[in-house]
């Protein structure tokens, strides 16, 4: 069995070695050359890709919640899904969430996630307690924040590049429904986009749906979507039963005009200019969930997402300038999010800073990269950087510039011996 | 009355299927050998799901304890599900009959033994889901495992038989036939994606389909209809193919 990455592009041939015990580990780290930890595919590209890697989805258990501090321990191949489960009907949500529950506590860790509160709350590291870990010498530590803060700083957002994450103690956030009252506000151009976003700041959620292919003066225009848990005491949590895309859509289904068609849809459905709704955790959260194996749609050739963030004071301009790029390219994005985003931590790697990110989905066809080049030297030009989880080909030289705190990681890496047992197919290409 | 007892514990369609059923409200009794092992398991589904687990030591294989095990169980079961079985080597057990013979205990002769008590207790009260994992490999005698194929066939027989007996005393049988599962049991073969179910499906399918006091359950459903294609082919022709 090959295992792939959710773009389903690049496909690679790769030894599979399931997570079966710790003890089991140890030989399988030291009998490898070089090795990364899988959690559940969902990163698009080649952060968990190599010729040999743990599978780490098997070792699911829960071990232990403290309800009076609320911290709930378990190992790393648990699913966030199966946490919002059981305890959503307890009245706890978590503290952090990206847009997709299908994912594992170690992969959160790994790419020290974030989602539509980070100008609240920050990135998932934030509600990590502590977690144990297994080094190159298969020795197993137990780390946080205070305890041994380099090793922290490194795992979170450190790619599966520092070790196997075995399990970890989550904060988890008390919540009073499973409803949240969401306000969406159609904007018209990206002058009103920004705008808004400055206007919500003080909503807990928040992010925009933006339409790509407008031009001229709608450039930017968006559906920005906020909100905040109802406060109603109605947790009867049954996630909902999903449709699946059964097979690989053809290539051509998803053409600049399809996606031109389902951009108006979706933009032109929404008539006022503020409305407001009751909307259900998982519509609110995880709308793409709610379609098994989306990613077919995209055909057999596979695809990327393309998610970068430029500092707040250069995003405008940043921002226009890419999006125009991409109009004149006349490459279709179904998808693109965009958010303004919290200060940045202290972590090495971890991607968010304070300022715009835009993330939008381009199926795998001739003449991608080189726009992506061109957005490269666009979002390097504002001061930007790129998103590793998302990402399948930027080059060593755009990456780094983006990550002032790259040398420490390299180093860091080097001196635990880090670099020569785990590298992905993408550290290898970044040289991290 | 609030457990169900599953057999076979450590399985991994056994551990589905008891996530499954602890997710809808029940408690577990779960038996296997080596019940220790099954601690930490046992832990996960009670964090999960606040429901009460047991572990309780069972070899299928040692007939004589049976009645002892099924007696001891404080509060007895709403319901069992079966989850013991074993592949073998079929090679093997074509010239080492202890092999042979250990294929169809474990499938066959150490389910009777142990459904035989039950059944009895639940014909008793009138009460009761019987629900043990047969094979679609029990459906027609292949060369590459017949010996597994004839001992989960007799499984088979055994369950329609026994599910005929207790409709009157309103205790429901199932049979379950999965086709591939990525388990333990199949991790070194290599099994078509599309046709492979994960554990987590199986049960699923299992829970509803008891729920539902379906008689034999097909999983993935896609391969009642390969069965039936494949019970169809005439056995001149069967007999001289590869599948
Ligand atoms: C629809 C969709 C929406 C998304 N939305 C967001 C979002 O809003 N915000 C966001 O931040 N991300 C988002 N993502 C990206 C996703 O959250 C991350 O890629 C996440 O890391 C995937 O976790 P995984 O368990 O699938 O891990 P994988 O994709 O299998 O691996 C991801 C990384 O984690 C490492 N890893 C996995 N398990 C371990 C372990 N046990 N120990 C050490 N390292 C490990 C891997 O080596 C790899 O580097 C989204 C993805 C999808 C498909
Ligand atoms: N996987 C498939 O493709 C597939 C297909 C069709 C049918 N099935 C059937 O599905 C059921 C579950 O199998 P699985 O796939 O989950 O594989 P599995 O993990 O190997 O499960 C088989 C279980 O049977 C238990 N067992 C064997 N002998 C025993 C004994 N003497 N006493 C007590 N327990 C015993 C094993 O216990 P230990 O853990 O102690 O070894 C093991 O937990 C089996 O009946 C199998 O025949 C599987």
């Amino acid at each position: 069995m090959s295992l792939k990455s959710w773009g389903r592009y690049p496909i690679v041939n790769n030894i599979v070695y399931p997570f079966e015990s710790e003890e089991q580990l140890v030989p399988v780290i030291d009998s490898q050359g070089e090795i990364i930890p899988y959690g559940n595919g969902r990163s698009y590209g080649d952060s968990a890709l190599s010729e040999s890697i743990i599978h780490m989805k098997m070792h699911d258990y829960f071990i232990n919640f403290d309800e009076k501090k609320g911290i709930l321990h378990v190992q790393s191949g648990v699913l966030l899904a199966e946490i919002l489960n059981s305890f959503v009907p307890r009245g706890w949500f978590l503290k952090v969430t990206p847009g997709t529950k299908l994912i594992t506590v170690g992969g959160a860790i790994a790419s020290d996630v974030h989602g539509k509160n980070h100008h609240i709350e920050g990135c998932f590291s934030e509600c990590v307690e502590e977690f144990e870990i297994m080094l190159t010498d298969g020795q197993i530590v137990t780390c946080s924040k205070k305890l041994i803060p380099e090793l922290f700083k490194a795992t979170c957002g450190g790619m599966g590049l520092t070790g196997i994450i075995l399990n970890a103690k989550l904060i988890l956030k008390k919540i009073n429904s499973q409803y949240i009252n969401q306000t969406t506000i159609k904007t018209q151009n990206l002058k009103e986009t920004f705008a808004a976003f400055e206007e919500y700041r003080g909503s807990p959620y928040s992010v925009a749906w933006i339409d790509c292919l407008a031009k001229g003066d709608s450039l930017g225009r968006c559906l920005l979507m906020t909100g905040d848990f109802r406060d109603d005491g109605q947790l009867d949590y049954t996630p909902a039963e999903k449709f699946s895309i059964p097979f690989d859509f053809p290539g051509f289904a998803l053409n600049n005009w399809s996606v031109r068609a389902f951009n108006r849809l979706y933009y032109g459905k929404v008539k006022q200019r503020i409305s407001r709704q009751k909307v259900d955790i998982d519509t609110f959260f995880y709308p793409l969930d709610a379609i098994g194996h989306w990613n077919r749609i995209y055909g057999r050739k596979g695809f990327t997402q393309y998610q970068f963030i430029i500092p707040k004071e250069m995003s405008y301009e940043g921002l226009q300038a890419v999006l125009k790029t991409i109009a004149a390219s006349g490459k279709g994005s179904f998808l693109a999010i965009l958010k303004l985003y919290g200060p940045a931590n202290e972590n090495y790697l971890s991607f968010p800073m304070e300022g715009y990110s835009l993330a939008l989905d381009f199926k795998i066809e001739s003449g991608l990269f080189e726009l992506l080049d061109k957005l490269d030297e666009i979002v390097l030009q504002y001061k930007g950087r790129i998103y590793l989880s998302k990402d399948v080909r930027v080059s060593k030289a755009v990456f780094e510039q983006g990550y002032p705190q790259i040398e420490t990681f390299r180093k860091f890496r080097k001196e635990h011996k880090m670099d020569i047992k785990f590298q992905s197919l993408q550290s290898k290409r970044v040289e991290i | 009355m609030s457990y169900v007892l599953i057999i076979g514990a450590r399985s991994d369609i056994a551990k589905a299927t008891a996530r499954e059923y602890a997710k809808h409200g029940y408690d577990l009794y779960l038996a296997a050998r080596n019940a220790d092992e099954l601690k930490e398991f046992a832990n996960d589904i009670i964090v999960r799901s606040q429901r009460k687990v047991k572990t309780v030591e069972l070899d299928i294989l040692n007939y004589k304890s049976h009645s002892l095990f099924y007696e001891q169980l404080e509060e007895k079961p709403l319901g069992v599900i079966c989850a013991v079985g074993y592949l073998g080597d079929q090679e093997k057990s074509q010239t080492d009959f202890n092999e042979a013979q250990l294929i169809i205990n474990s499938n066959y002769t150490g389910v009777v033994s142990l459904f035989n008590i039950i059944a009895d207790d639940f014909e008793k009260r009138k009460s009761g889901f019987m629900v043990a994992i047969s094979s679609v490999a029990g459906d027609r005698g292949r060369k590459s495992n017949y010996t597994y194929g004839s001992a989960k066939a007799a499984l088979t027989a055994y369950l329609s038989g026994l599910r005929n007996r207790l409709y009157s005393s309103q205790v429901h049988v199932m049979t379950v036939n999965p086709g591939f599962v990525a388990t333990s049991m199949t991790k070194d073969m290599e099994l078509p994606e599309k046709l492979t179910a994960q554990p987590e499906e199986v049960a699923i399918d299992i829970y509803r389909a008891q729920q539902k006091n379906k008689n034999i359950l097909y999983t993935k459903w896609i391969w009642y209809w390969i069965m039936l294609i494949i019970r169809n082919i005439p056995e001149w022709k069967f007999k001289g193919m590869s599948i």
